[in-house]
């Protein structure tokens, strides 16, 4: 059975519906934080602001005490409910998710600590419009992905699997661009280099935006999005 | 190499729940009323696997047990009770005039909510259907006793103490040695109608445990309001509402996602 976003509530026991919503709250606020993040963390690399750089650095530590909180939301979840069926899949699907927004959280405090290093090397940075490129994309992933969450949207998370492949061709356009750059101008390597983390980071936090949206779909139709399966007809 | 077993075990298991199951009681467009007023069951069509365990749940007044009984037979001893359409054991139809139905009972037994032991001995109460069936010989009876009692995994507890009163026994004993007196006429099918219910959690348990051990060789077909106990021990789970099969399908699949939504609010705890 397809899971909708009304479905926690009407429980017997309405502690039990407040608790799953409270859980889902709290995932879709960790969400939310994490998305400011890396809002934050690209604008730090655009605008040169170590001071920006630094608070993204900072505000990791508050995403990771937000996902031990939930984890253990949920663990009490499965300890005294033992929740089955929709509210089950509801229950794992935010386990699942909130480790990949800490994923995000800590690949978007990468993007920040390259924001401070380009910003000591004092050089103007290589690739960066291509960089700020896959940032709006990938950022657009991670939202898309926390909407479908909301909305319980198993269509929209599956297209967010066509999102990750262009934002992997475009990755490996961005490396081939950014190594030739460097065997053109050998002075700027050091930069260079510093970028290419930053544009790894950018690749990994699709592939968990990509993650997410497959967790979304598990829970709203109860079954695993294989490669290029479409979704079953409701 | 110990990975490589592993693997290899895993996959058999794979290919075995994959194998089709092969049908013990099939039930078809059963219907049952009381007093021909009350519909307790309605067109009922349900396929029961051999040498599995099938749960049915649904809330009170569903018809779980009044389905239970009629695989026995036992609503023909509730005055009133109209079973229409037609339930094969093993492919014969039970509601057939020619069936035996004393013979049917001893094959589909059946274990109760309260453990209701005879007031006679531990070894008594099992030897009682046996002694009925003309089984007299001292040593036919020692053997199936013990027998009985080690497939119900009460022996080691009471080998010591064979000619003591049943009724000494614990709740949780008491249950097990009436599962060793259904299994010592050597029944094809086990019915349990919530018989782990009125036990603490560690006899609920080893129940449990039993179940599993005991579908290697019966057909077991358990009643249960603890949804838990449905989703621990059994392999397929029907669920009822008022009469009606809602849904039947392998337990993973109810308990994790169900097809109707009846049987999603139900399972999960929200109005109906």
């Amino acid at each position: 059975m397809t899971l909708s976003a009304e479905e926690t509530g009407s429980h017997i026991s309405r502690q039990f519906s407040q608790d799953l919503e409270k859980v889902r709250t709290h995932m879709l606020r960790m969400g939310g934080q994490v998305e400011k993040t890396l809002t934050d963390a690209l604008r730090s690399v655009a605008e040169h602001d170590s001071q920006l750089a630094q608070q993204v650095i900072d505000r990791d530590e508050v995403i990771d005490r937000l996902e031990r909180e939930i984890d253990i939301e949920c663990s009490l979840i499965i300890a005294r409910r033992q929740p089955a069926a929709g509210d089950l899949r509801l229950v794992l699907a935010i386990i699942k998710a909130i480790r990949d927004l800490e994923r995000i959280g800590d690949e978007a405090a990468r993007i920040a600590r390259s924001a401070l290093q380009l910003a000591e090397e004092g050089e103007d940075p290589v690739n960066l419009g291509e960089f700020h490129n896959i940032g709006d994309r990938v950022l657009s992933m991670v939202k898309h992905a926390l909407d479908a969450f909301a909305r319980m949207d198993a269509e929209a998370a599956a297209a967010i699997r066509g999102e990750d492949v262009e934002v992997d061709n475009e990755y490996h356009n961005a490396i081939r661009s950014t190594v030739t750059h460097m065997m053109e101008n050998p002075e700027s390597v050091s930069a260079a280099l510093i970028v290419l983390w930053a544009f790894r980071a950018l690749e990994r936090i699709g592939d968990h935006a990509k993650n997410i949206s497959e967790h979304v779909a598990y829970m709203v139709i109860g079954a695993n999005l294989g490669r290029g399966r479409p979704l079953p007809k409701k | 190499m110990n990975r490589e077993y592993e693997a290899a075990g895993q996959a058999a298991a794979a290919v075995e729940a994959l194998v089709e199951p092969e049908p013990c009681l099939e039930v078809r467009n059963l219907s049952l009323h009381y007093a021909k007023i009350r519909q307790a069951l309605n067109k009922i069509r349900l396929t029961i696997p051999r040498q599995r365990v099938t749960a049915l749940i649904g809330p009170s007044g569903c018809g779980k047990t009044s389905l239970l009984r009629c695989f026995n037979r036992l609503n023909d001893l509730v005055d009133d009770c109209v079973v229409t359409g037609r339930i094969r054991l093993e492919g014969k139809n039970i509601y057939s005039s020619k069936i035996d139905v004393t013979e049917l009972r001893r094959r589909v037994g059946m274990v109760f909510q309260k453990p209701n032991p005879f007031p006679k001995s531990i070894y008594e109460n099992v030897a009682f259907g046996l002694r009925i069936r003309g089984i007299n010989s001292r040593r036919r009876l020692d053997e199936i006793v013990q027998e009985s009692l080690e497939a119900a995994a009460l022996w080691d507890e009471v080998k010591d103490r064979l000619h003591r009163s049943a009724l000494e026994l614990s709740g949780g004993q008491q249950q097990r040695l009436v599962i060793a007196r259904t299994l010592a006429v050597e029944p094809e099918v086990l019915l349990l109608d919530e018989s782990a219910s009125a036990l603490d959690p560690i006899s609920t348990l080893k129940i449990e445990e039993l179940i599993t051990e005991l579908k290697k060789n019966y057909t077991i077909v358990i009643v249960t309001h603890n949804l838990q106990q449905a989703a621990r021990v059994s392999d397929y789970t029907a669920f009822m509402y008022m009469g009606n099969m809602v849904e039947f399908d392998t337990t993973a699949r109810i308990f994790t996602n169900p097809v109707k939504r009846q049987t999603e609010d139900y399972i999960t705890g929200r109005y109906g």
